[in-house]
């Protein structure tokens, strides 16, 4: 890290420790609040074998309800958002989320079907990342054969509106088989995107294939930079852009489809938080993939505690989403450079 | 280094795009190659990077055929010099200089303080240093034309292949571009070149490559092929070659279209 700018080096470190604090801080809030004195002393508790002079039903609620959803937000968050990232660099749009190629759907499709079979959630899990991938492989090799040369992006991002259609309109084909007393609910509750019945042992499955996703990602995110100029520029530079490029399309579903498996689907993270990334850090992917990270972990954090403290009825996560994002996506069109189009 | 291309036939379909060329290029020359739109020049080009499989011929390296190298190999070997283009982000100057590094980097490597130094080294040595944390899509083309050479001396390779360097570039950086290629070559780089200027052959070139429709070929020094009737045969256009002496008293040929032209005023 000896080459990177102080002040990126900087940045990184505040936008790190920005996101652990905002974790922290989301512990005390809820229906049930434990306030920040209490949190310390059962977290010290835990830590140091401190006595215990905290409620036993705080410690409940922090260790078996709070901490997994708001660990699962934060990595979610972070997930989302460094596959949006790694999308947007490899093919070389800014405008490119994992919606839009159809990862999210197809994953969606794969979930949907799964909770159809009542399979259980790494069963779910499973079949939300091949539907996702499958989507993905659709758009990518259908836009391949319809290319001629010019408008590369432009057909990539039409075909994946297309797919990301088909598999929509299969997941309402899932809906209206589904037993409308048991089934349907669970599914359009899971679809509109939550974090309200994580477990311990969900998020254990969730981080799995989210190491496994990001890990990669981050050893090759230099690489990304090169991706940026496109094929034949990335193998003149001396780049195996055969073998890495499936391998980073592969670990960036891996993320979207384990993402959407466990939260169901959540809108605009993977679409704005790169921006805001690349707005505070810069394009270098070698910070920007950790920078995205940190900050689609804190955004999601911030925009869950909203989701369960605003209202007496918990909203689901992925409209929250979509109404922040998209006024604020919006805000940043019209004030940002130009050089983003 | 010695680069040689024999018989070399190439293309996209079953309709051979560039057929039976032969080509060697020794360190310190550079090769131009001229010709009209379409005729194959930047098919030749994918075939030299290792970007086209070839339908048959050789071009080998120092004896070596370069069907057997790995592209890292190819690329430490023969850089790349695209035309001046806009990539999607605003990346630093540095950031693209930086990326001529990748062929000597393993598979989950970033760059070292070295290859910072190395990519300074080659930014100092075209004068463009001061560029160095400018915004790469937010320079001029002449600018962004002389980074990515840059970025091609970061990469260390002893062939650059250059695809039009001058072409979107005004004339006063037309010539510049060109006066690097020559004060790179005098280091003992060898340059393959395309231009759709045969005066800038003229300029810089120990060797031209007319390559005509119908997959005719000529080749040898400037002097021997860029003639009035190779070009007419080539463009379509009449031309006549003039001389220029310069102030050392050198001198320097050029070309000169013949068109009817109001303006031109009677003796």
């Amino acid at each position: 890290m000896k080459q990177l700018l102080p002040a990126h080096r900087l940045t990184l470190l505040l936008m790190a420790a920005g996101a652990l604090l905002i974790g922290l801080f989301s512990l005390s809030l809820g229906r049930y609040p434990i306030p920040l004195k209490e949190l310390f002393v059962i977290l010290g508790h835990k830590l140091t074998l401190l006595p215990n002079i905290a409620p036993v039903q705080a410690e409940i609620v922090l260790f078996q309800v709070r901490f997994p959803r708001i660990a699962a937000a934060l990595l979610i968050g972070g997930a989302l958002s460094l596959a949006g990232t790694t999308y947007q660099g490899l093919f070389k749009n800014p405008m490119i989320s994992p919606d839009i190629l159809g990862a999210a759907a197809g994953a969606g499709f794969g979930a949907a079907l799964a909770i159809l079979f009542s399979w259980n959630m790494a069963g779910i899990q499973v079949s939300a990342f091949t539907f996702g991938l499958l989507a993905v492989m659709i758009t990518y090799f259908i836009s391949a054969a319809i290319n001629k040369g010019t408008h590369t992006i432009l057909i990539l991002v039409l075909t994946g509106v297309l797919v990301s259609t088909l598999f929509t309109s299969l997941i309402s084909i899932i809906k209206f088989t589904a037993d409308p007393f048991n089934k349907l609910p669970a599914i359009t509750f899971w679809l509109m995107g939550g974090l309200a019945n994580i477990s311990m042992h969900d998020l254990r499955l969730l981080s799995i294939p989210l190491i496994l996703g990001a890990v990669p990602l981050l050893l090759l995110r230099w690489k990304l930079n090169v991706l940026c100029f496109g094929e034949e520029e990335a193998r003149a530079l001396g780049l195996n852009v055969k073998r890495i490029r499936p391998l980073i399309i592969l670990c960036a579903t891996l993320l979207t489809a384990a993402s959407v498996a466990v939260s169901g689907m959540i809108g605009f993270v993977g679409l704005v938080i790169p921006h805001m990334a690349r707005l505070l850090i810069g394009p270098n992917h070698r910070t920007l993939l950790p920078a995205s990270f940190f900050l689609g972990g804190a955004f999601l954090v911030i925009v869950d505690d909203a989701a369960r403290c605003i209202f007496p009825v918990e909203i689901p996560l992925g409209i929250l989403t979509s109404l922040v994002g998209a006024p604020f996506f919006l805000f940043l069109l019209m004030k940002g450079r130009k050089s983003w189009l | 280094m010695k680069l040689e291309i024999n018989n070399l036939v190439c293309g996209y379909g079953r309709e051979p795009v560039v057929k039976d060329l032969s080509l060697s290029l020794d360190s310190g020359e550079i090769v131009c190659l001229l010709g009209p739109n379409g005729v194959g020049k930047t098919t030749l080009f994918k075939a030299i990077l290792g970007l086209l499989p070839r339908t048959s011929g050789s071009i080998t390296l120092d004896g070596r055929d370069i069907r057997h190298f790995k592209e890292q190999r190819l690329a430490r070997e023969i850089a790349y010099v695209p035309q001046a283009h806009t990539p999607p982000f605003p990346f630093s100057v540095m950031d693209v200089v930086l990326l001529g590094r990748t062929a000597h980097l393993g598979p989950f490597a970033s760059p070292s303080p070295l290859d910072y130094a190395l990519a300074e080294e080659a930014l100092s040595s075209l004068h463009i240093f001061f560029l160095k944390d400018r915004i790469y899509t937010e320079i001029s083309g002449g600018e962004r034309q002389m980074v990515l050479v840059a970025r091609a001396l970061a990469q260390q390779s002893r062939i650059l292949v250059l695809d039009e360097p001058t072409s979107h570039l005004d004339f006063g950086n037309q010539v510049r571009v060109l006066q690097q290629i020559n004060r790179l070559v005098k280091k003992g780089l060898s340059v393959i070149m395309t231009t759709h200027f045969p005066n800038h052959a003229f300029l810089c070139a120990t060797q031209v490559v007319l390559m005509q429709h119908h997959n005719r070929f000529q080749s040898g020094t400037p002097n021997k092929i860029i003639t009035e009737a190779n070009l007419l045969s080539a463009y379509g256009v009449e031309v006549k070659i003039v001389d220029t002496k310069t102030h050392e008293g050198d001198i320097i040929k050029s070309c000169v279209p013949l068109i009817a032209h109001s303006n031109v005023e009677a003796p």
